[in-house]
């Protein structure tokens, strides 16, 4: 039986062994969080490689087109960051209720019905100055959306509804109610095979970010996240969501209104998801049609799940998978790739993410017994100068 | 308001129950299977759509339809595995990667589908039970397809099964009450894992029969969201299979509701109408679902209604 040394006192194998203890402490401290995620991407890799190797396609060509269709040109980039603007603002829709504990998947809905919201309201109050036009549009979208993710809190709040199921059933609702309003009631009569609400007037369409034929969404999608992160890290709000989100009924213990901070978390997620919309029609397409339900609502729980549900993540998701997603129509062009490569990706993805989560707890295990094995030694000249 | 047919519709609502029902039917039982467990499958969704192409793909190349079931319900027994056994890893969220799942499956299935949008495979045979009708329209209505009948077999089996059987009462008891499963030896990550793959085979199953009967055909607006509309419908049923057929009847009768007011000239409002499905999900959800108590008959370990 050997002694253990007391804690505090250098060890005895002395300064010989510290630079590997510091090596592994600094491997610990400095590799372990981003860990998980570096396993996932590198399992995504291999997973999305070994599925085209097994079907004879070729699965290099595949991952630099990948990059090349994402990032490889500046026309990739703003096709990417086209696709990354929706995203920034449907991924906070995931993310601002995962703050209070909610799992909302309802993000497609909120942004048909702010998409749709902002569509008519030119129609509602013609002649307006275009800035003022401009903003009632997207408050206007932003209630939309809002009310319509803030009722899937509510229905768990006030009725024990589960909001995963509810809002993803809100979400098919809310585009029912958009595809009967656009191909009937609020239908352009001149807009034949492809119905749409009538388009926007010219001043009220918003334009490109300088430099850049990306529309001005991207910018205020990336303020809403930088906002968003400044309310949940700074605001006492944000930091009583946190609470909710932890333990509800410490939350409850400790006095704060459960109710109202779910429905305001909830609330400000569907509003940026409605914001989303209203830039899609403004500055995208022109009017309200189903083009608008291109999926940026899924795809957002990805970003957000990717993201760890953390705002400033989110922007770097958001580009990531806007990039993935971009690419598709040349994987399809040059290698003939269906155009669902992106979606398994995207799933591999996700799959990833989740599982390799769990050596979280591992990691953590590691470090303990790595530390009461070998006690850290107390740095002589930093700690006492 | 001008006449309704109202003979025609409801011939048209009960052809449609049935017919709209079976692969909810399918996969409420899957789901009911799952959650008794204790876990939560809301990946279903992609299993369906997975189940759907692979049923259609086999069927395709074998000339036998119920080989493209078998081969379907095999696609949707890996995906089950996979997420029990996923989940069964620590820190891992049962409902979050089910929507991982979701995502994963559905998009294997247009990949791997494309070159099945357009050949025609056999179908799966009906069952023609009015042939002593002269009404043509009834006649058609009682064409019923014969996994129907394996659905409302299984449905009575599971029920006794789960109630009856020392397998259904392991079952129960690791999903009610995990400790005293432990306790008295049973393996909960074994258990979970089975219940969840075979909850899979059902649920791409129910695919199958939207691909080889009902609409019939492979494309990649199948799906309407079934394998999702099966979480609320197996809490309406109360975790009970009887109840999950009583329920898929009803869900399949809204869901005929859209196609029935077209076939008596109601056109207008036809995508609100097709709607009603959902409508109805989430009213019988705000009905049943309490927020200060769990659900009574609920399994114990169900996040899904803590």
């Amino acid at each position: 039986m050997t002694t253990l040394p007391a804690p505090g006192v250098a060890a005895p194998t002395g300064p010989t062994a510290s630079p590997w203890r510091r090596l592994r402490s600094a491997l610990l401290n400095g590799v372990a969080p981003a860990l998980p995620t570096l396993c996932a991407l590198a399992g995504t890799l291999l997973l999305f490689v070994l599925f085209l190797l097994v079907q004879g396609k070729p699965a290099g060509d595949a991952c630099l087109l990948i990059y090349q269709g994402a990032f490889g040109t500046l026309f990739a980039w703003q096709n990417t960051l086209q696709r990354a603007a929706p995203l920034l603002l449907t991924a906070l829709c995931v993310a601002l209720p995962a703050r209070v504990g909610l799992i909302v998947i309802g993000g497609e809905g909120a942004l048909a019905l702010g998409g749709l919201a902002a569509a008519v309201m030119p129609q509602l109050l013609p002649g307006l100055p275009a800035l003022v036009m401009l903003v009632l549009m997207a408050v206007a979208a932003m209630l939309a959306g809002g009310l319509w993710i803030a009722l899937c809190g509510g229905l768990r709040q006030w009725r024990g509804v589960n909001e995963t199921i509810s809002s993803l059933l809100l979400s098919y609702l809310a585009v029912a109610v958009f595809k009967h309003l656009v191909e009937g009631p609020l239908r352009d009569p001149a807009s034949l095979n492809k119905p749409s609400t009538l388009p926007l007037p010219d001043p009220y369409l918003v334009g490109s970010l300088p430099g850049l034929e990306v529309h001005w969404g991207l910018a205020w999608g990336a303020i809403a996240c930088i906002a968003a992160w400044v309310f949940l890290r700074h605001s006492v709000s944000g930091f009583a969501m946190g609470v909710v989100g932890g333990n509800v009924r410490t939350a409850r213990l400790v006095g704060l209104s459960v109710n109202r901070l779910v429905l305001t978390a909830c609330a400000l997620g569907g509003a940026a998801a409605g914001l989303a919309g209203m830039f899609e029609v403004s500055a995208v397409q022109g009017s309200a049609t189903s083009a608008l339900l291109a999926g940026y609502g899924f795809s957002g729980i990805l970003v957000a799940f990717a993201a760890r549900q953390n705002p400033l993540a989110i922007i770097v998701c958001a580009i990531v998978i806007g990039g993935v997603e971009a690419s598709g129509s040349l994987l399809q062009r040059r290698l003939d790739l269906p155009d669902a490569t992106t979606l398994v990706l995207q799933g591999l993805l996700f799959c990833n993410l989740l599982a390799w989560e769990s050596i979280t707890g591992r990691l953590a295990a590691l470090k303990l017994r790595w530390q009461q094995a070998a006690p850290t030694l107390p740095s002589k000249e930093s700690r006492h100068a | 308001m001008h006449d309704f047919d109202y003979a025609t519709l409801l011939l048209a609502l009960f052809a449609g129950a049935i017919r709209v029902g079976t692969p909810f039917l399918f996969v409420s039982l899957g789901e009911c299977l799952t959650e008794k467990g204790g876990r939560v499958n809301l990946g279903l969704e992609g299993i369906l759509v997975c189940g759907a192409m692979t049923g259609y793909a086999a069927s395709f190349y074998t000339g036998s339809a119920w080989l493209g079931v078998l081969a379907a319900g095999c696609s949707g027994l890996l995906l089950g595995v996979l997420h029990g056994v996923v989940c069964s890893l620590p820190r891992v969220n049962d409902i979050a990667f089910g929507i991982a799942l979701m995502l994963l499956g559905t998009g294997l299935a247009f990949f791997l589908g494309k070159p099945f949008i357009q050949p025609q495979a056999p179908m799966l045979p009906s069952i023609d039970l009015g042939a002593w009708s002269s009404n043509e329209r009834l006649h058609h209505a009682l064409q019923i397809n014969a996994l129907f009948f394996v659905g409302v077999a299984l449905a009575l089996l599971l029920q006794w099964g789960l109630s009856a059987t020392r397998w259904g009462l392991a079952l129960r008891l690791v999903g009610d009450h995990a400790e005293t499963a432990r306790a008295l030896g049973y393996r909960l990550t074994g258990t979970r894992i089975a219940a969840t793959a075979a909850g899979g085979f059902l649920a791409a199953v129910g695919g199958a029969y939207l691909s080889l009967y009902y609409p019939g055909s492979w494309n990649e607006g199948l799906s309407s969201g079934q394998g999702l509309m099966a979480v609320a419908l197996v809490i309406f049923a109360r975790w009970q299979p009887w109840r999950c057929l009583l329920a898929a009847l009803l869900f399949g009768a809204a869901g005929a509701l859209g196609p029935a007011l077209q076939a008596v000239g109601v056109t207008s409002g036809y995508y609100l109408f097709n709607a009603a499905p959902y409508a109805l999900t989430l009213l019988i959800m705000i009905l049943t679902c309490r927020p200060d108590r769990t659900l009574s008959s609920a399994p114990g370990e169900l996040s899904l209604t803590r």
